[in-house]
């Protein structure tokens, strides 16, 4: 199955500044946004596979939204997150279905590697709901300065019957990280941790 | 001496018996605990900010215990998680101190838990919300526990302030049913798998 999407947003945002001083260059993160319909929306359906087959092709194309909108080449990517909020019809599980099964293999091809767990969040809502979307090292879980979030929000999204996927990439850690921890330059990356 | 200096705590718990689904044998419990604190930092930057963690020890032991106990004991928890949210005269970095004073406490009273703590954070205005993320304790890629909690409170954090939030379940996601690996084939000891 096809996702039939309604809309897509895709949000950059720079901090140049924190708390006065500058920052240079500017952190950089990205979020994309599908809205779909969901076809289960109503019903309880057993098997959820048309849902997992939406989130593969939902990795590819939110993942690469992001990195095109950061202009930056896919190993230049340095953290990612991944999320849905389910319409009012639909089901929480609808969400990790899309999410869980399918989605990360496609979206670590366009940020290249991605070692580390895509850390994930899910929750049912309405139009005009926030979605907070975390962030973590696509390569070593436990690197500290790349710990972030990113909040989306459509003014008309999800409606009863869609659900809203995001998918966001950065290209940067935090703003002015200085709370230790493993430093990105020491990761290893190869088992998705340190 | 502590700077730390709480407004305010607030606990929330609940359960959910289904959703629309068959009805499964146990009702999953979810809780969040959150605490609303001076940000000793607002306002200005400040370089060295690394011992407010020390401070901060304290509280997370504090704040884990009782959101074990509302949820019924250590033996009863599957999934954790923990959030900050920074009022507008502090600074995302100010958030990033919880890393370890709330993820180690959990860590510390839930045995074993292997897996890291997943988080996220933000700056906010006054009630502002968070959707705190929820992993198994033992093995991240557990898929059946993959959740997350919305929490936030009308009047916090003032500009001057820190919420500082921990997060857990008691299990799986009702009528779960997307797969991955299972909590009951969970293999070693990586926080993994």
């Amino acid at each position: 199955m096809t996702a039939q999407i309604r809309k897509i947003a895709v949000n950059v945002e720079e901090t140049h500044k924190e708390i006065g001083r500058p920052i240079s260059p500017a952190t950089r993160k990205a979020v994309a946004v599908a809205v779909i319909k969901n076809p289960f929306a109503g019903q309880y359906v057993e098997d959820l596979g048309d849902l997992m087959e939406i989130g593969a092709e939902l990795g590819t194309f939110l993942g690469r939204k992001c990195v095109e909108a950061l202009g930056i080449s896919a190993r230049e990517a340095e953290s990612y997150g991944k999320s849905a909020m389910v319409g009012e019809n639909g089901e929480l599980e609808h969400a990790a279905a899309i999410l869980h099964p399918k989605l990360g293999a496609p979206l670590r091809k366009e940020v290249e590697k991605g070692a580390a767990l895509v850390p994930s969040s899910k929750k049912m809502g309405g139009p005009g709901q926030v979605l907070d979307v975390p962030l973590g090292h696509k390569d070593a879980a436990y690197v500290r300065s790349h710990f972030d979030g990113i909040e989306v929000r459509l003014n008309d999204a999800p409606r009863a019957n869609e659900i809203m996927v995001a998918v966001a990439v950065t290209d940067s850690g935090r703003p002015i990280p200085r709370v230790g921890g493993l430093k990105a330059k020491d990761a290893v990356g190869e088992d998705g941790l340190r | 001496m502590s700077e730390l200096s709480i407004r305010k705590t607030a606990y929330s718990v609940e359960d959910i018996f289904h959703e629309g689904g068959p009805k499964p044998l146990c009702s999953l419990r979810r809780g969040s605990a959150m605490a609303v604190i001076h940000n000793p930092f607002a306002g200005r930057y400040v370089e060295e900010i690394q011992w407010f963690m020390e401070d901060l020890k304290p509280l997370g032991l504090q704040m884990a215990e009782k959101l074990i106990a509302l949820l019924g004991g250590p033996d009863q928890i599957e999934g954790y998680g923990k959030g900050a949210m920074i009022g507008e005269d502090g600074e995302l970095e100010h958030g990033a101190l919880w890393h370890a004073p709330g993820g180690y406490a959990m860590r510390q009273l839930i045995e074993p838990s292997n897996a890291i703590v997943p988080s996220t954070k933000k700056v906010v205005g006054i009630g502002g919300y968070l959707d705190v993320p929820i992993t198994h304790i033992n093995a991240s890629y557990v898929r059946s526990h993959f959740d997350s909690i919305e929490v936030g409170l009308n009047d916090a954090p003032r500009k001057n302030e820190l919420s500082f939030i921990l997060v857990m379940s008691t299990g799986a996601r009702i009528h779960n049913r997307a797969g991955g690996l299972a909590a009951t084939d969970i293999e070693g000891k990586d926080g993994l798998r």
